[in-house]
């Protein structure tokens, strides 16, 4: 089986894997990252947000062969005490019902304010596209505004 | 741990805990049940644990799926208690007799625990008090009980509860502790954020998918392709031959492939050799639809609800309006695809995964490893979602046969492929709507339903409100598994009454909300027959909404329908309001009016509540699943299109009803009156009615 190694949150690994295992399940079941969530496998859902390069990727379609050298970021590698500011104003929106799908919304959000520090409605409506399936994407669109009105350091 | 003093009239039950803590239990004991003989113990289903270090935690009876019952249930304890909600842990109980029923379904955490669980806080508060003034030899009257201590008020002597909680532990319990009025509430009716919030945003491992013990493998399973085929002959030997795979296991009809990793084991499945034959009927959606029209052709052999003359009314009316509506099936799909993780060896189990119904889950395990349920335990992740897919053991119980035919701990992972193939679905069904118009009055409404399985339309509004009513049902018979999804009913029978509701309105050239008002007064005034809500209450959600959405004043270019219901005892009202751009509908915002007794938590209310709109908008707009030859045809997020940030509402405000009443139910009743307060705006904009779900099938959406 094929050797790979690569950076995931700062951190150098080494996994063996099909060239085909999608990303997503190599966090999760051999990394034991399981902060990126499965949600539909075919890159429609959004559950699996990872950052690669600092881009937003949908880990359930990225082969584990296509990372390379490049670097990735999980929900666990966003910050050290948790307190990101993407991830302090979700809690401050009270954003979660099951939570389930928060970890890729978050992923996604920051990559928006990364590029777009003050986003409009209709370039976050553009950006965001995951599910909720609680449907809390009138707190989602919040905390993205509340945490691009305190900038900070994404 | 002994229990030491028993209130026969709450049926509390105070214990000591080593090292000195204290244990609050409370047991609803039904009221012909006898209590157990003085120094038996009996089985307390709610617990509030004391640690001398003051650590005070709370074991939730009820799965937290994501209504936010973690959250609340600690609100109810720490209001009664007088210490800051932060400091108490709260652990979601495995199964155990002695939390009672752990189901979590029809919105009933709340409403089901609002009294005990406060009276479990009161009596702690009080037994705290208790122990105090016994220690410094003072009466009670003179302590009180502030912020996780017990104060003399006259010295200002203080111990907090960790200090005394061993000692309140041996104290009388009290027989009838009084509960704070609502108007002394300090913390229920504010805005509490999730207990789980630093947890979830960082990722941490809460979930059942999440769950990593040693020794587990992970299972994909090979299930019938189509409702109404089985297996009939499998060839594992290419399966075998995948990286990671180490056992095929047959339960059932179905094939479970156990792998080091998911995608080996997904890997693995795809390598099954499977004959799959028919078993049954394999059904298709055209078929049932054409069904449903036959059925809806002919009476009811026994209405549900038949109220004065409707045929004669029928007969006499200057105009009868007759029309269909159309609800389509639906998956539940929560976010979470299901998965359960089972360890079964030496005739016992040992499970861990989402359900929203615990004991059913273990009885059904019970039964099909045929060993006793004492011998299986059931622990409660965090859930990615509900909806009432989880009201069916299905999951569990599959993954501890698979353990026990593997022999080895298992956690059994389902694409959501699988998901969308093997649920229990929303039944799909249509309606037929009729009204007699005469003289610019109603004079009768007829509703019948058919739908797959037994749906059955409620007895509720309008219901008592129009003097010639019918209500009728028919079932189709189906082998495609249905089962309750997020407001049962209501979410389909809301739709059809409003938007017909509407469509009697317009024909009578009245203001939708004036004429709801008028029949809720003719309910209130002369009911007819049994009135299944209070119209006072329902008036003040339609009242409320009508005001905050400033009815009478309509923003210019911007259309609104409006729509109420009443489910799970709580009333909801809506006004949906949406702009036309280059002729396509895009919806800006919507208000909601709820009347759901006392709000225990405002922010976790307003959240389910925006939820549930954005849910049922989107299940309006977009989504359907149909089936051909018993297979579903949408397997996926993308063929089973749901709704996306571009097509919610801006903002949902949400306004309740003030209320001292105990809670009614929340999780659910902010679904069915978005779909029809949808369906209302969009003929308010295009002159059309909408009378069959999802809307896109008929519109595009900006």
């Amino acid at each position: 089986m094929p050797k790979y190694n690569f950076t995931v949150n700062n951190k150098s690994v080494s996994v063996e894997a099909d060239a085909d295992t999608p990303l997503l399940w190599v966090l999760r079941d051999q990394l034991n990252l399981v902060g990126t969530k499965y949600g539909c496998g075919v890159a429609q859902c959004g559950a699996c947000t990872i950052h690669y390069n600092g881009s937003p990727v949908r880990s359930c379609q990225f082969p584990v062969s296509a990372v390379g050298t490049g670097k990735v970021v999980t929900i666990e590698g966003l910050s050290e005490k948790g307190d990101h500011p993407v991830q302090q104003a979700w809690i401050d929106m009270d954003v979660a019902q099951c939570g389930y799908c928060q970890s890729g919304q978050i992923m996604a959000a920051v990559a928006l304010l990364k590029k777009t520090p003050k986003p409009t409605d209709e370039e976050i409506d553009s950006a965001i596209t995951n599910i909720c399936r609680c449907g809390t994407s009138v707190r989602i669109r919040k905390a993205i505004h509340l945490a691009a009105s305190k900038g900070g350091k994404l | 741990m002994s229990t030491t003093s028993v209130s026969r009239r709450n049926f509390l039950r105070v214990s000591m805990i080593t090292g000195g803590g204290m244990l609050v239990g409370f047991s609803t004991l039904a009221e012909d049940e006898k209590l157990p003989v003085d120094g038996t113990p009996f089985s307390p289903n709610a617990y509030i644990k004391i640690a001398p270090d003051g650590t005070i935690t709370l074991m939730s009876p009820n799965p937290e799926i994501g209504q936010g019952v973690k959250t609340s249930l600690v609100m109810l304890i720490a209001e009664e208690m007088n210490v800051d909600w932060q400091k108490i842990q709260v652990e979601i109980a495995p199964l155990d007799t002695k939390y009672g029923s752990q189901t979590t379904g029809g919105s009933g955490a709340i409403r089901s625990r609002y009294t005990p669980l406060r009276q479990a806080g009161a009596t702690a508060r009080v037994l705290l008090i208790a122990a105090a003034a016994d220690t410094w030899g003072v009466t009670a009257a003179d302590c009180y009980a502030d912020n996780g201590f017990v104060v003399h008020k006259t010295s200002g002597k203080k111990l907090s509860y960790g200090e005394l909680a061993g000692k309140a532990a041996s104290m009388p319990v009290p027989a009838n502790v009084p509960l704070k009025d609502a108007k002394d509430f300090k913390l229920i009716g504010t805005r509490v954020k999730d207990v789980d919030a630093k947890a979830i945003v960082t990722g941490k491992p809460l979930f059942g998918i999440d769950t990593r013990r040693g020794g587990m493998l992970f299972a994909v399973v090979a299930r019938p392709p189509a409702h109404g085929k089985k297996l009939q002959s499998f060839d594992d030997s290419a399966a075998l031959q995948v990286t990671g795979v180490k056992k095929v296991v047959q339960v059932k009809n179905s094939i479970a492939v156990l792998a080091t990793s998911t995608w080996a084991a997904m890997k693995g499945r795809k390598a099954l050799n499977i004959n799959w034959e028919d078993a049954s009927k394999l059904e298709s959606t055209a078929d049932h639809d054409k069904a449903f029209k036959d059925l809806l052709s002919k009476p009811a052999a026994t209405p549900n609800r038949n109220d004065g003359d409707v045929d004669a009314a029928m007969a006499a009316a200057s105009k009868v309006l007759d029309v269909y509506y159309e609800v389509p099936v639906l998956s539940h799909a929560q976010m979470e695809p299901l998965n359960f993780y089972a360890d079964v060896r030496d005739g016992k189990a040992e499970l861990y995964g989402p359900t929203q119904v615990p004991q059913s889950l273990v009885t059904a395990v019970a039964k099909e490893l045929n060993i006793p349920a004492a011998n299986i335990t059931l622990g409660l992740p965090r859930q990615g979602g509900g909806f009432g897919r989880k009201l069916r053991p299905d999951n569990g119980v599959e993954a501890a046969l698979i353990s026990q035919a593997a022999q080895c701990p298992v956690q059994v992972q389902w694409t959501r492929e699988d998901d969308m193939q093997n649920d229990f679905y929303r039944a799909s069904g249509m309606f037929r709507f009729k009204a007699a118009i005469k003289d610019g009055n109603l004079e009768a409404w007829q509703q019948s339903f058919a739908c797959l399985s037994n749906g059955r339309s409620p007895d509720t509004y309008p219901a008592g409100a129009v003097k010639n009513l019918r209500i009728e049902s028919h079932s189709l018979p189906t082998n495609i598994p249905t089962g309750p999804w997020r407001a049962p009913t209501h979410n389909v029978q809301a739709f059809a009454n409003e938007c017909f509701m509407d469509e009697v309105a317009t024909e009578l050239k009245t203001d939708p909300i004036s004429f709801r008002l008028s029949l809720l007064k003719k309910a209130k005034e002369q009911p007819v027959g049994r009135l299944a809500y209070e119209p006072d209450k329902f008036i003040s959600v339609i009242e409320l909404v009508a005001k905050i959405s400033n009815w009478n004043k309509p923003a210019p270019n911007t259309y609104r329908g409006f729509s109420t219901w009443f489910s799970f005892n709580s009333y909801v009202a809506q006004v949906v309001e949406l702009k036309m751009e280059k002729g396509k509908p895009k919806i800006t915002k919507v208000y909601c009016a709820v009347h759901c007794g006392k709000v225990v938590n405002l922010s976790g209310a307003e959240n389910q509540v925006q939820g549930a709109v954005v849910d049922g908008l989107g299940h309006a707009m977009f989504t359907k699943l149909t089936f051909k030859d018993g297979a579903a045809v949408q397997t996926n997020f993308g063929p089973y299109n749901f709704v996306k940030m571009r097509n919610t509402p801006l903002d949902v405000e949400v306004a309740f009803v003030p209320s001292e009443e105990n809670p009614t139910g929340l999780g659910e009743p902010g679904l069915p009156p978005i779909a029809p307060a949808l369906a209302n705006a969009l003929f308010a904009a295009t002159g059309k009615r909408f009378r069959r779900m999802p809307f896109s099938d008929d519109i595009q959406f900006a």
